[in-house]
């Protein structure tokens, strides 16, 4: 019996410690993530290894993408900002799981990939000026005839997991009387195949990640997304630390300096009108309007509202 | 990197509030959104468990039994599941196995609600009955040779020498075995998140993906865990003292 009332008190021990040393490390956050480039002479850039052609890994196995190019501007700014001859940038791998904690102990300073800014989110993390815009939309095999929302009346949808596109798909399952059936996928390459086995008719996800997997797929013309969206367009950003002011406003005139010179839409040009280094494709995505003004104007602000 | 803002939480916000805000699905709370994944990981665990000591007996008993054949089909059978993957084996059940059926049935599977389910409680209870089967045999085989032979001379049939001698003891004995097995099958039930089940850890995939607390999200789902383990392990303990034969090597009862 005793035994069995250490082994509690243990446990209860180390998940007291746990929780007590969260506000208490919380407090080192105003050492800033300028200082710690300086003092370190390194910056280290998290990068997805699939969102294509945010942060991938090309045919060469590198990470590479639209969105660490514009990390690479921020870089740029941040070494002259703090007046550097050398600053070496690392590169490390991070998924949507690993992305936060990540973030957090300081292992990444700046997330390149494809995350969605919004409010609740906030609360964690700090986003910079958006640097693209994707609505909700579904993809589905052209065999099947579905061109618009309604068509999915009573059929098997899917999308993957934990992502706010699945909750959106829930909502308009809901609102609009459909019931239809949601299946979660792990991911999008497993939530792609199972359209691709006819598990499920459609495949709800960013309509810039549907493209993306129909371009890479088998038979890309065997699919159509169609224009019918599941939400108003939601802002991508770049990620980093919250509470970090001096950080982020480096952050925020660099992209935004970006944004506004002609580099900003060759760049775009770049990754999603041109041929990638991924398997020589072409994601044929023109620039849209709502990017084009958050260009003219660059916004870090999480409402899609506002864009 | 510098080795001094390694492993040091320099910016984490903790907020255990968040277990009460409303989940994104607008019906349940973070927590509540826990408990029902918790609810989906029992529900497969059980399942899982049925078909393991069901199949995992049969299997069991046929590796012990004096015909070759059944003995070599049983080891086949247990060498298959224990060596490949789970995960492997739920993907092949779930995507393949469809495929390869006659195109009617491969569509009915397909569109069956709750697949997800069917599929991990089918593939984790055969996967888990191999393991099953080997300490069913290994209880089996621990018993004196002579119980059988004691049995035979009654003039038991070879069912008979099983049901009444070898087989109420054999489990006695690996009653403890059996119970981490069944553990393991309750934690095996996460690989099913990768088939789209929503049990417990998918809950808390979902919950940090939505709120960016990952930290609370996968602290609750750890202690979900625990407390439903700690509560089969005292429900196997009794069942191991309910059960136990004063002077055999099962669980003596408890001197405490």
């Amino acid at each position: 019996m005793h035994r069995r009332l250490l082994a509690a008190s243990v446990t209860l021990g180390l998940l007291a410690s746990l929780l007590a040393a969260g506000p208490a490390c919380a407090q080192a956050a105003l050492d800033g993530t300028l200082k710690k480039i300086k003092d370190s002479g390194a910056i280290t850039l998290g990068y997805r290894e699939s969102s294509v052609p945010f942060s991938f890994l090309d045919d060469s196995q590198k990470p590479v993408g639209y969105a660490l190019e514009i990390c690479m501007k921020v870089v740029d700014a941040v070494k002259r900002e703090l007046k550097l001859d050398k600053l070496t940038v690392n590169m490390a791998p991070v998924t949507s799981a690993t992305r936060i904690p990540l973030i957090a102990n300081g292992t990444v300073d700046l997330e390149c990939g494809s995350t969605t800014n919004n409010a609740e989110r906030q609360k964690q993390v700090a986003f910079t000026n958006t640097h693209f815009l994707t609505a909700s939309r579904m993809v589905a095999k052209k065999a099947s005839k579905i061109v618009k929302i309604d068509d999915l009346k009573g059929k098997n949808v899917v999308s993957t997991s934990g992502t706010t596109n699945i909750k959106q798909l829930n909502d308009v399952n809901v609102q609009r009387n459909l019931g239809v059936n949601i299946l979660p996928a792990k991911d999008h390459a497993e939530a792609f195949l199972m359209v691709e086995t006819d598990r499920a008719a459609a495949f709800v996800m960013d309509d810039i990640l549907l493209a993306g997997l129909v371009a890479a797929s088998k038979t890309p013309d065997a699919y159509v997304i169609p224009d019918d969206a599941f939400s108003t367009p939601e802002p991508y950003a770049i990620m980093l630390r919250r509470d970090d002011a001096a950080f982020k406003a480096v952050v925020d005139k660099a992209t935004a300096d970006f944004y506004r010179s002609p580099e900003g839409a060759r760049l775009y040009d770049k990754w999603f009108m041109q041929p990638i280094p991924l398997h020589g494709l072409t994601l044929h995505v023109p620039m849209s309007p709502a990017l084009k003004k958050a260009f003219a104007n660059p916004s870090d602000s999480g409402d899609p509202a506002s864009y | 990197m510098d080795p001094r803002f390694r492993g040091e939480f320099v910016s984490y916000r903790w907020n255990w509030g968040i277990l009460w805000d409303l989940s994104p699905d607008g019906q349940l709370t973070y927590f509540g959104t826990l408990l029902a994944g918790l609810k989906w990981t029992m529900l497969t665990a059980i399942g899982a468990w049925a078909i393991a000591l069901v199949m995992g007996s049969l299997v069991g008993v046929a590796r012990t039994l004096p015909n070759r054949w059944a003995q070599r089909a049983a080891s086949a059978y247990v060498e298959l599941f224990r060596n490949t993957p789970l995960l492997m084996q739920l993907f092949l059940w779930y995507f393949i196995l469809p495929e390869l059926l006659p195109h009617d049935w491969g569509t009915w599977m397909k569109s069956l609600r709750n697949a997800p389910l069917y599929t991990a409680i089918i593939g984790l209870g055969l996967y888990s009955s191999a393991r099953v089967a080997e300490q069913v045999r290994a209880g089996i085989s621990s018993l004196s040779h002579g119980q059988g032979l004691a049995g035979q001379a009654l003039g038991f049939t070879t069912g008979q020498v099983y049901r009444y001698v070898l087989l109420p003891m054999a489990y006695r004995i690996i009653l403890p075995p059996l119970t981490s097995e069944f553990l393991n099958t309750i934690k095996n039930t996460s690989v099913a998140l990768t088939i789209g089940l929503l049990e417990l850890t998918a809950r808390a995939r979902a919950m940090q993906e939505f709120s960016f607390q990952i930290f609370e999200a996968f602290t609750v789902a750890t202690l979900l865990y625990l407390v439903l383990n700690l509560v089969v392990v005292a429900c196997m303990r009794r069942l191991e003292r309910a059960v136990a034969l004063p002077g055999y090597i099962t669980a003596q009862p408890a001197k405490a």
